[in-house]
């Protein structure tokens, strides 16, 4: 084995890819949640389907899509080899364990909340990234050029009562797993310092609240305005 | 005081155990944890009973020998040792449940007492400095600065209970290797083997079977010595910063 190999077999070594995959999925859902605030523009959605070409066409946006599916793959396949090493970790548990009292709920569940989003990712990837890149998707006009109009999947998608239910649920669970991961991702990386351990904190804190809530508000703004 | 002890049974490592209940009465607020152990091995005996086994030794809360998982917390519900942990935490008529360290690392001997080398093993691997002749020098030539010196103090004070262990959900040892990596890591004599030594200790550490911190913070929250999670992050630089510059291919 390198010392490449060695060290991403070693247990810091995979928790720095999750520090990293992490960190780079977070940037990727303040992109995300940026763009996505289009749908609230209300102009018929022209400026979000040209936001949405812009974002399927654009080679610089398509190495960053690479970089986030594999961030995504490296999360989830390395979250799965520590998950098991830590389950053999310890063979025996315990008879009474009063965990809730030296640690926070989501920082003990971060496999289950991951695993939730995990799946809500993908059936939302299949209702609207596949439905870009290969459904049959209508054709909008816009000054003579032609759109794939993604404003309308999403809308009809947004009028299913059970659809925005999933959708504000599945936030509510992202919120939960942002809550430890945000800070957990700096202290992986050894970044923890008096002078900005609170600032990491706080702005995990207002990430862990604001995003998934944006988030959350568009199929609800959708559902209820139409 | 009245209570019930509901209590891990273990004939040796290769045996299943379970969990006896005994009964015990006349255990006053005033004595400690272990004393009131004794008390109930003291009465088992006379019966002519095996005694609970477990681990103790200074009794003074320096030594980190005494272990004991009590009733859902490593030490019991106080931030401190087992044995510096007193029966007035607990009120008349309880019933407390004992059980050993659980870890993988830290197999079962007998009872309540388990293995604890795999420490041992992990400051074997790097946790020292390496002094090979001459006499021992002056302390006050080599300066180090306050601060410094009181930090790694802080980190030194880990008394390799093994509590962190007991309390992480993953059964990671992290908040022990990286006390003990920190506490030299800052000092001027830690600097002649400091890459090696993060990355020695870790390699020990993980070959050990320990499991991976996810940061729960569970260790910092119940170790006896408080030795805080700053350590952690600091073992994770040198670590790194160790495998992308030393010549260890
Ligand atoms: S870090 Fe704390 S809990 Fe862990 S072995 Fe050292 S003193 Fe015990
Ligand atoms: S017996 Fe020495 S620390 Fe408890």
């Amino acid at each position: 084995m390198s010392w490449v190999t060695k060290t991403l077999s070693s247990t810091l070594g995979r928790k720095l890819v999750m520090a990293l995959t992490g960190i780079f999925l977070i940037l990727f859902l303040t992109g995300h949640v940026s763009g996505n605030l289009l749908l609230f523009k209300g102009d018929g959605g022209e400026a979000f389907n040209m936001y949405a070409k812009f974002m399927t066409t654009n080679p610089a946006v398509k190495l960053l899509s690479y970089l986030t599916y594999i961030s995504v793959i490296g999360h989830v396949i390395y979250s799965i080899a520590l998950t098991k090493l830590n389950k053999s970790a310890r063979p025996v548990g315990y008879a009474e364990s009063k965990a809730s009292t030296n640690s926070a709920w989501s920082s003990r569940n971060m496999g289950i909340l991951g695993t939730v989003i995990l799946v809500f990712l993908a059936g939302h990837m299949y209702s609207f990234w596949f439905q870009m890149h290969w459904g049959g998707i209508p054709i909008v006009n816009y000054a003579g050029e032609e759109y794939k109009d993604l404003y309308s999947v999403v809308n009809v998608a947004f009028q299913q009562t059970w659809m925005v239910v999933l959708y504000v649920i599945a936030m509510v669970f992202l919120g939960f797993h942002l809550s430890h991961g945000f800070s957990s991702a700096f202290q992986t990386l050894g970044l923890n310092h008096k002078k900005y351990t609170p600032a990491i904190e706080a702005v995990g804190k207002f990430y862990c609240v604001v995003v998934p809530a944006l988030f959350a508000s568009m199929p609800l703004y959708i559902y209820f305005t139409s | 005081m009245k209570l019930t002890l509901k209590i891990w049974r273990q004939k040796n490592s290769a045996e299943k155990g379970g969990f006896v209940s005994y009964p015990i009465d006349g255990i006053s607020k005033d004595m400690s944890f272990l004393e009131m152990m004794d008390v109930l091995n003291e009465e088992l005996t006379e019966k002519g009973e095996d005694p609970v086994h477990f681990d103790h030794d200074c009794r003074e809360g320096i030594c980190g020998m005494c272990s004991l998982y009590i009733n859902g917390k490593p030490h019991g519900p106080q931030q401190t040792t087992t044995c510096q942990l007193h029966m007035r935490s607990f009120s008349d008529g309880d019933t407390i449940t004992i059980e050993p360290w659980r870890a993988k690392s830290f197999p079962v001997l007998k009872d309540l007492v388990v293995d604890r080398s795999a420490f041992d093993r992990i400051i074997q691997a790097g946790g020292y400095v390496s002094v090979n002749t001459g006499g021992v020098p002056d302390a006050n030539e080599i300066p180090i600065p306050k601060k410094i010196a009181d930090e790694a103090f802080d980190a030194a004070t880990c008394i390799g209970c093994g509590a962190c262990v007991a309390a992480c959900k993953n059964a990671s040892a992290m908040l022990f290797t990286s006390a003990k990596i920190s506490q030299l890591a800052m000092l001027p004599q830690g600097q002649v083997e400091r890459k090696e030594r993060a990355e020695k200790m870790i390699a020990q550490m993980d070959a050990e079977g320990f499991g991976a911190c996810t940061n729960t913070g569970a260790c910092a929250a119940e170790c006896p010595k408080g030795i805080s999670l700053t350590n952690i992050a600091r073992m994770n630089r040198e670590f790194f910063s160790a495998v992308v510059s030393s010549d260890n291919l």
